[in-house]
């Protein structure tokens, strides 16, 4: 049973989200970012339906599109964004870049090269089994990087302990330019993860609700020490690979308009509306509200200062072994 | 004092560890009803249990990536490999993860307490890529720590302080070592990082050697000193930190440097020692600076041309006598 105020938190997120990913392309193209941007616009709705069921202590390990999942988790736009911009508020104090991490809100952290997220979850479900916690960990992974081995080797380890891990494989068809059917020869992820003995569910991705209530349903069965699970969720993204791709030289201008009419955002603001659970002019409130917020984001980020040498050393004492150097 | 093998050693260690610490465990390849393929955990399922003491299936980036994980979750694993050899399965866990998580995150507080301990180098009739040395690798990985003991009362001490340091640990353990005795202690103790050994006391030469490689340099410097030339001798114990101070020390009382590594010759720790020598110590040396190393090329398996490959007691007085009769 989803109530009417996690309905509308759900598309609050969501559109905080879509808020703030359309102006960091902005800030992207403006040079106030450097280096490489992944945006989600378009799948919101599997990242955002798929984080709301975890608790504050359960562990978030995102994929590199992970700013929805990131804010879903209850991280601040502007330690996401000052950490983009390199800035010293950033949630790694501007040294980290594009890998984002608090671990008071749970969220652990992405493998550089992706699909590493799969082996890892594999080490917080077994801590979470050894320290006899209830924690949940939720691997969010695309499509593309299910053909790696350490998804073979991860999710086997995950269902051979029963760890309590929750596969979440957001399936947007591509991994870069290469289509899904380019990649792999057959169509669903979870298909190949029942020969694992992983239980899965293909859901669609664009609908927030029923991406809630099965990764719900997969997380108390987690907690209650039954074992992984893996949701599927089928989506798009709007947007290139990153923010230098176009995203056009691999798929046609009529497959993408096609699924912009799914957009999730809509569906769910339509649905709220022809439920009643808010009026239009509390959702253009509601809008005018969650821009505001990346507005101040920006502006706070662009006044933040840069990270000193100072503040490097701090960070770096960890990498100090403190050899006996010689003159 | 009481004389035990190194592979004893090794043992001790792990179930002292593992007694005074709940968060210490261990995972790998046949470590838990089978005791390890070199036999260094038999009796330690028995002892602490299926859960601490982890066999795991065959899968090399499953086991470090989900020691990283457990470590970013506050547990201590020791993750064995049964070859280090295997460590290029899962260069990804160690290099990316292991080493950088807590940079590239920089969430206040990470850390990565893991060990990964295994055999390696050329045992008996050893081919490739199981017989080889792959220590000098990790030393171009930033938060990686090595180790190579040389001595069973090296072994214990610093695979203890391993357990109880906050970084990733990479633990070479010779496999010509394993059956070697040594004195070592009843008492607890532990040996800290970067502090090299004087092995044998020398005013002519200076040679460094780290692991299994330390035996021909003595019986090299025995032989030598039938030869009126008086070598000392330093067994290394951590290439990462590296104790620059024992070895320049004794440069400059020497003025000659030979370096042996068991590891092919380009940029292995061996060029590294010698290149800080060229920098800090350039005005002690009274010679060029020697290395005695296997070639740049696999190793081979007739034994015959294993014996010319690897560094031996001959080619080591050669290059020591070459740096005496310099000029």
């Amino acid at each position: 049973m989803i109530t009417k105020g996690l309905t509308l938190k759900l598309y609050e997120t969501m559109l905080l989200a879509r808020r703030f990913e359309k102006r960091m392309a902005e800030l992207f193209q403006e040079g106030d970012i450097p280096g490489a941007i992944h945006l989600g616009i378009g799948q919101e709705a599997f990242a955002v339906g798929a984080v709301a069921p975890l608790r504050p202590d359960d562990i978030l390990l995102y994929s590199h599109r992970g700013f929805a999942h990131c804010l879903g988790k209850g991280m601040s736009p502007q330690e996401i964004l000052a950490e983009y911009m390199g800035r010293k508020a950033g949630c790694s104090n501007g040294q980290g870049g594009v890998h984002l991490a608090n671990m008071n809100l749970g969220v652990a952290g992405v493998s550089g090269c992706q699909g590493g997220n799969h082996v890892i979850a594999v080490g917080f479900g077994l801590a979470a089994k050894m320290k006899g916690t209830d924690q949940v960990t939720a691997c969010f992974f695309g499509e593309g990087t299910a053909n790696r081995g350490t998804f073979l080797e991860g999710v086997n380890m995950a269902v051979l302990y029963k760890l309590p891990v929750i596969f979440l494989c957001e399936n947007n068809l591509y991994g870069f330019s290469t289509s899904w059917d380019r990649a792999m020869a057959t169509p669903h992820i979870t298909a190949r993860a029942k020969g694992l003995g992983l239980p899965g569910k293909v859901v669609d991705g664009n609908d927030v609700l029923a991406v809630y209530q099965a990764v719900k349903k997969a997380v108390d069965r987690a907690r209650a020490g039954e074992g992984p699970f893996l949701i599927e969720g089928m989506t798009y993204r709007w947007r290139g690979h990153h923010e230098k791709d176009p995203g056009t030289a691999y798929r046609s201008a009529k497959e993408v308009k096609a699924w912009k009419k799914k957009c999730p955002i809509l569906r769910l603001k339509r649905a709220i509306v022809a439920k009643k659970i808010a009026g239009a002019r509390a959702l253009y409130l509601l809008d005018q509200k969650v821009s505001q917020q990346v507005e101040e984001a920006i502006e706070f980020c662009k006044k933040s200062e840069y990270p000193t040498m100072g503040d490097l050393k701090k960070k770096i004492a960890y990498y100090d072994f403190k050899p006996r150097t010689w003159i | 004092m009481r004389h035990i093998t190194f592979a004893e050693a090794i043992r001790e260690a792990l179930m002292e560890e593992m007694e005074s610490d709940p968060s210490v465990f261990l995972m790998g390849e046949d470590i838990g009803i089978y005791g390890g393929a070199r036999g260094i955990t038999k009796g330690f399922i028995e002892k602490f249990g299926g859960p601490r003491v982890l066999d795991t299936p065959i899968s090399e980036t499953g086991i470090i990536g989900g020691g990283v994980g457990a470590a970013l979750s506050g547990l201590r694993p020791v993750c064995e490999l049964m070859l280090m050899g295997f460590s290029a399965v899962c260069f990804d866990e160690i290099q990316n993860m292991g080493g950088k998580w807590p940079f590239i995150h920089g969430d206040a507080g990470m850390k990565v307490p893991l060990v990964i301990r295994g055999p390696f180098g050329a045992g008996d009739g050893g081919v490739e890529p199981h017989a080889q040395c792959p220590e000098s690798f990790f030393m171009h990985c930033p938060g990686v720590k090595i180790v190579l003991p040389f001595t069973p009362f090296d072994a214990k001490g610093l695979l203890k302080t391993a357990i109880r340091d906050d970084h990733l640990v990479l633990f070479f353990e010779h496999d010509r070592l394993y059956a070697t005795s040594g004195a070592v202690p009843e008492e607890n103790y532990y040996l800290p990082f970067g502090q090299a050994e004087i092995i044998r006391a020398g005013k002519d030469a200076t040679i460094v050697a780290a692991s299994y490689m330390v035996r021909p340099s003595l019986e090299a410097a025995d032989q030598l000193a039938k030869e009126k030339i008086d070598v000392e001798v330093v067994n290394l114990r951590t290439l990462i930190p590296l104790d620059e101070e024992t070895i320049f020390d004794s440069l400059a009382k020497t003025g000659r440097l030979i370096i042996v590594q068991e590891a092919y010759r380009t940029l292995g720790y061996a060029a590294e020692i010698a290149a800080l020598a060229a920098e800090k110590a350039f005005g002690f040396l009274k010679a060029p600076i020697y290395r005695v190393t296997a070639p740049d090329y696999p190793i081979p398996y007739s034994i015959p041309l294993k014996k010319i490959y690897f560094p031996s007691v001959e080619t080591i007085a050669r290059e020591v006598r070459r740096a005496v009769n310099y000029r």
